[in-house]
């Protein structure tokens, strides 16, 4: 289990449940969101929408709405035509509309912005502007879209006959094929995950601010890739005059991001352009309803799997076929090698001597988009696979799924373990995670409990889901975005008083960085995490990095802060040398000092060296105390963990309540046990959410079903259990700590062990799979059909 | 997120309240809690030129037993519903359906008047207030009149209230010995609406029988329901699982909801069934504490 | 447009403002007076971030009209520390990790204090009942529940 830590707590290293350095001002009311955030003269932009999934725009009337007082201007596509803005490059190579010249291509597109003096004429604006369409025929239906003579999409792409977006496969394709058609049990699944929406607390939003006089543009921003953001602009927009080293990002504080915070929206071109055309500040901060219909969704995944076994349940091989429905672009922000993300961790936590896993992306008359929601790149859509699969095949060769599990799992002594598919998982020890998690919930009384319930005809059911993340993109050779290399980075300088300021290259949403980065300083220099000054955001200052997503910050950005410390203590070692005269080999670091060896009373602690370095350095040796490292991953790193599940089932009505939910995970060595427990209660929350509640869906005329918060069904306290959670430590042994990521753990191990344990309860009665959410109609009708409701 | 502009107006005493809509007509709305009307402002959905703000007029809010009524003030908030100890132990049909109105910080401003005077099938007290058999008092230029419930529900989002009308008071007959109640809510999550809900006010006899049921459902039509025939059906009959069962299926005869996110059509009229089951069932076992 | 004069008393102080008839509570507190400690989540009156108390009482302050709070008293978070020195509500949400960005925080604790005030000792159940009108996306309410305990345990040692 966790060890005890290397530091005291006063200077709060690794191990430490360091009460959060950032709370005082979110506590105190005196957060920085970006909806705070108020310039001299500025101006408010809201946006006139599309309520066509698919119509070519005839007209756009904004008379009336510049008759408002307060209305100064109405930006369309032709506005921004004559700067070439109206259309701009994806994350993924793809194009996207910033305003439209000619059609739209889903219900809620933007259509006009209404720049006003205050949001409340801006609002009037948006409603006088009057727009005249010419309904096209939608398409809604990916299948059909592939249909020879569907309606081709992306009419702007010059020779483009189909709505094909990409196709992309790993594996090998025969021989898994061969090893199924050889295997004693094949079992198949089509398994489809609908779209969801992240929906942060805070929607997304801008201040941009061009400085006519000085030529220099500052935003801010709900983003989670500041530095992305800034190259991407001056990439797109540097044939208007703006150039790299005069523009300035800021990501503020950001009230949730979880991967809806990364794409560039529309709303955030149209700010800038108008702030430079204006010359003042613009502001945009989009509805909730916006948020929803249009922001960057997640999943929308229609897979189709199959996977052998011998009869004894050893797994042979696994094909995964997905068609995914991108909306019309390809908005999703992956590295750019890897159009479906990291899908091909599919063959999850177990021995898969064979696989294949082919993904076509397709366009269709929706938002673009698709990775937004805690998803580690489509490793959610991976693990659902996986993990229902492992269960379908325990149901079909009536084996218990916790033992069909505990057989097929890589064993703990071949890591590093190469996979079907091409990843090399650094550490694991799943049967570890799964006993344990089946000790804490009492699995085997559990079984007996259903086995007792089902002869009285009630339902209860037990879910496992025993998954393997992969986190912390990436290693130069294949991971980058739009051509950037996913390294990331930090910047430490320690000042003649022996206090620390360290700046990165990622952006916390809310996951600590300010408290857990500056304990990873603690730890290395012994300098108590209380005097580290943690900066990221603002792209003047903080060295290059490529953002917090994909759990990606602790196993690239707290690596490179660890090595960062590392270098500052190798010159301190050598200024201590100078200082005790010893030779540098004479000397002995613990934290927070070094000392003669076999001599401990003669020691300078780090803050004495610091002081020194700017007061009593040797000759011929550069002053100051500081380095900087940008950390390329040599791999990726992969938490894992087992869940366990219990429901009951209420046999009148379809409700599945959640009785106990155990979570084991295992991150690798932690920085704060108590920032981690929260990263997993709200992923848990997150993930239990699309399993039993949320889905947002279309009509066959693309009407958005689900763009409110009164559809769209976020959880309440009622409805999210008390949340069990424990850990195994099994440490990355390429991490410069051994740590790996963990904030989307719980959002992608949830799902399958909620969906295992409903289907679970009503395994009895030949019910192999549902597709979440898993909503009480859905069961009932399972019921019903069965005999066996109320 | 914004309302459109309107004219806002504080009277200070019903008169001026009931002249001011008057004055103004079709154009003008009451603002009671404003937890239904203003989200509907806000999304520019229905328009409003006026408000006629009765929040600010003495004596609208109470909740008090006179004789054999009870009577609860237009304006008194499902907060204090929910909290009265009074309506708690005798009308625990009330305390039930407050408590699953919205959410708490909703009730903390939401009216029991406003709930009704909205005329949603969706909102919850419609249906209880049916099962009960209550009346409203009407306050409008001629003074007051009352009107019983099973007048009140005219159509979607209309009631019998004039443009010029308040709605101020509700009068619930205080129960007889042997009575029970509850109201029993099905909800994909707290703060929602009905995916389907049954109130159930029952009294029995002296021998065990039902002489009095009152069966209602919410958000299963255009208008509330009072399930007649399922309440004829129980009367003179003991209220044992077979009696109830029939009634429930009665009582889902009687429902014509629409299908939306919340459930097919088939799916809220068999929990219109399952609900009107169980709000017997606990109606029935509160009868004994009475 | 008619505009109105209001006087409401925020945070202890009384504050005068020529509002528009529509103009939101919410929009009062965060534009005209810059208490932008109190936030916008939603549109359709469900997510609570904008929680303040009216008269003591936690409500949603985005279905509320600025001119209905003339004459009578709101507290926002800002108004929870008194001298510099956290309420009880603030030091269990820091000592129980109750927070992580922050944002439904204000509202959270607005609703958690009026709790306290008239449930100074309660369950698990209750304070998730009490909270049911409160969207969190980050901490899954686990914390949250324990940083109202630790308040309430706080406030009774007082």
């Amino acid at each position: 289990m966790a060890s005890t830590p290397r530091t005291s707590p006063e200077v709060g290293g690794m191990g430490h449940s360091v009460k959060r350095k950032e709370d005082p001002r979110f506590l105190r009311g005196k957060g920085n969101y970006v909806d705070d955030i108020q310039l001299p003269g500025m101006l408010h932009m809201d946006i006139v929408r599309s309520p066509y999934a698919h119509a070519r725009i005839v007209k756009i009337d904004p008379s009336h709405a510049l008759k408002i007082p307060g209305v100064l201007a109405v930006i369309t596509g032709e506005t921004l035509a004559q700067y070439k803005l109206h259309w701009m490059p994806t994350l993924m190579s793809d194009t996207q509309m910033v305003l439209p010249t000619e059609k739209v291509m889903y219900q809620a597109q933007e259509v006009a912005a209404v720049i006003a003096t205050d949001r409340y004429a801006a609002a009037d604006g948006v409603e006088a502007v009057e727009v005249e369409y010419d309904p096209l025929p939608v398409v809604v239906d990916p299948f059909k879209a592939l249909e020879p003579g569907a309606p081709v999409l992306r009419t702007d792409k010059p020779n483009k006959k189909d709505n094909r977006i990409f196709h992309w496969e790993v594996g090998d394709r025969k021989g898994t094929e061969s090893a199924l058609a050889g295997s004693d049990v094949v079992v198949e699944q089509k398994i489809y995950l609908p779209r969801i929406h992240v929906a942060s607390i805070e929607t997304c939003g801008i201040v941009a601010d061009f400085d006519r006089i000085r030529g220099k543009l500052t935003v801010y921003m709900t983003t989670q890739a500041p530095h992305a953001i800034r190259t991407v602009i001056a990439l797109v927009a540097g044939h208007v005059g703006l150039s790299e080293e005069k523009i300035r990002v800021i990501s503020p504080d950001i009230g949730g991001g979880f991967g809806g915070k990364v794409p560039v929206y529309p709303g955030y071109v149209i700010a800038v352009a108008a702030s430079v055309v204006i010359g003042k500040p613009v502001k945009w901060v989009e509805d909730r309803m916006e948020n929803l219909q249009a922001d960057s969704f997640a999943r929308d995944y229609h897979i189709t799997a199959r996977m052998g076994a011998k009869k004894d349940g050893t797994m042979t091989g696994l094909e995964i076929k997905t068609i995914a429905d991108h909306g019309y672009a390809d908005a999703a922000a992956n590295p750019s090698k890897f159009p479906a993300g990291l899908f091909s961790i599919c063959t999850g936590s177990y021995k898969m001597p064979k696989a294949f896993a082919e993904v076509d992306g397709v366009y269709t008359n929706k938002p673009p988009g698709g990775i937004a929601y805690r998803c580690s790149f489509r490793v959610t859509e991976a693990v659902h696979a996986i993990e229902r699969m492992t269960d379908v095949l325990a149901q079909e060769l009536k084996m218990d799924p916790a033992d069909l599990r505990l057989k097929n799992f890589i064993p703990a002594d071949e890591f590093p373990y190469k996979s079907a598919l091409g990843w090399e998982y650094d550490s694991g020890n799943y049967a570890g995670a799964l006993k344990k998690a089946m000790d804490l919930i009492g699995y085997a009384a559990l079984r007996k409990e259903q086995a007792e319930k089902r002869k009285k005809g009630e339902l209860m059911g037990i879910g496992i889901s025993s998954f393997t993340e992969i986190v912390g993109a990436g290693p130069s050779k294949h991971f980058d975005i739009l051509g950037i290399k996913m390294f990331d980075s930090c910047e430490l300088r320690v000042h003649p008083t022996g206090k620390a300021t360290a700046r990165f290259g990622t952006k916390s949403q809310g996951q600590g960085h300010e408290t857990t980065y500056a304990q990873i300083i603690a730890e290395e220099l012994g300098i108590p995490a209380a005097h580290v000054e943690v900066e990221e955001g603002d792209t003047d200052t903080a060295p290059y990095g490529l953002g917090t997503y994909a759990s990606r910050s602790t196993p690239t950005a707290g690596a490179a802060g660890a090595i960062a410390a590392r270098k500052v203590r190798d010159k301190a070692k050598k200024i201590a040398a100078y200082l005790l005269e010893v030779a540098e080999d004479d000397l002995v670091w613990e934290p927070g000092k070094f000392s003669v060896k076999g001599a401990p009373q003669k020691s300078k602690t780090i803050q004495d060296i610091a002081f020194a370095a700017y007061t009593n350095h040797p000759q011929g040796m550069e002053a100051g105390l500081e380095a900087v490292d940008y950390y390329d991953p040599p791999n990726l790193t992969f938490p894992f963990g087992s869940y366990i599940c219990v429901v009951d089932i209420d046999r009148g009505t379809g409700e599945v309540k959640i009785r106990r939910f155990v979570a084991v995970d295992d991150c690798g060595n932690i920085i704060n046990p108590m920032i981690v427990d929260g990263q997993i209660h709200g992923g848990l929350t997150m993930g239990m959410a699309p399993a039993l509640l949320e889905e947002i869906s279309y009509d066959e005329n693309g009407n958005v079903q689900g763009g409110s918060f009164m559809d769209y069904l976020l959880p309440t306290a009622m409805e999210t259990p008390r949340w069990e959670t424990d850990k195994t430590v099994t440490p990355s042994p390429h991490h410069p700590f051994g740590a790996k990521g963990v904030g989307e753990s719980a959002t992608v191990g949830a799902p399958p062990a909620i969906a295992n344990a409903v289907v679970d309860a009503l395994s009895h009665l030949g019910v192999k799979h549902i597709d979440i959410p898993i909503t009480p109609e859905k069961v009932w009708k399972i019921l019903k059909e069965k005999g066996v409701a109320e | 997120m914004i309302p459109a502009s309107f004219d806002y107006h504080q009277p200070k005493s019903l008169s001026e309240a009931v002249d001011l809509l008057q004055r103004h007509g079709e154009a003008a709305k009451v603002l009671s809690g404003g937890q239904s009307l203003l989200p509907l402002l806000k999304l520019r959905l229905g328009s409003a030129a006026h408000l006629v703000d009765i929040g600010r007029i003495p004596g609208l809010e109470y909740i008090k037993e006179e004789g054999d009524v009870l009577k609860i003030g237009g304006r008194t908030r499902e907060a204090e519903l929910e909290r009265s100890d009074l309506v708690r132990k005798k009308y625990p049909i009330l305390a039930d359906t407050a408590a699953v109105i919205a959410d708490p910080l909703v009730r903390n401003m939401a009216t029991v008047g406003g709930n009704l005077a909205h005329g949603d099938p969706a909102n919850d007290h419609p249906a209880t207030m049916l099962a009960l058999g209550a009346e409203v008092v009407a306050t409008g230029p001629k003074g007051a009149r009352t009107i019983p419930i099973a007048k009140f529900f005219t159509g979607l989002f209309q009631t019998a209230l004039t443009h010029d009308e308040i709605l101020t008071e509700i009068r619930i007959p205080a129960p007889p010995a042997r009575s029970g109640g509850a109201y029993v809510k099905l909800e994909r999550k707290v703060g929602d609406f009905a995916t389907a809900a049954a109130a159930a006010q029952v009294t029995l006899g002296a021998g065990g029988e039902v002489s009095r049921a009152g069966i209602a459902l919410t958000n299963a039509g255009p208008m509330p329901i009072l399930a007649e025939a399922a309440g004829e059906f129980l009367r003179g009959k003991k209220p044992d699982a077979a009696a109830i069962g029939q009634a429930a299926r009665l009582a889902s005869q009687a429902a014509s909801p629409s299908p939306d996110r919340r459930g097919s059509v088939e799916y809220k009229r068999e929990m219109a069934r399952v609900l009107t089951a169980r709000a017997l069932a606990k109606a029935v076992a509160r009868t004994q504490g009475a | 447009m008619a505009k109105h004069s209001i006087s409401v008393t925020v945070n202890g102080a009384s504050q005068g403002a020529q509002v528009e008839s529509r103009l939101l509570l919410v929009h009062f507190l965060r534009e005209n007076l810059r208490l932008t400690g109190t936030h916008i989540g939603c549109d359709t009156t469900h997510c609570g971030a904008c929680t303040v108390l009216l008269d003591g009482v936690p409500v949603k302050s985005c279905t509320v009209l600025a001119v209905q709070a003339d004459g009578r008293d709101v507290q926002t978070v800002e108004g929870l520390e008194k001298d510099g020195k956290l309420d009880p509500i603030q030091e269990g949400f820091y000592q129980e990790h109750g927070l992580q960005c922050g944002y439904c925080t204000p509202g959270m604790m607005m609703t958690g204090c009026a709790l306290l005030k008239s449930n100074p000792d309660p369950s698990e159940s209750e304070i998730r009942q009490a909270i049911s009108g409160n969207l969190c996306r980050c901490t899954g309410y686990v914390n949250i529940v324990k940083a109202v305990q630790h308040a309430a345990a706080a406030a009774r040692a007082r």
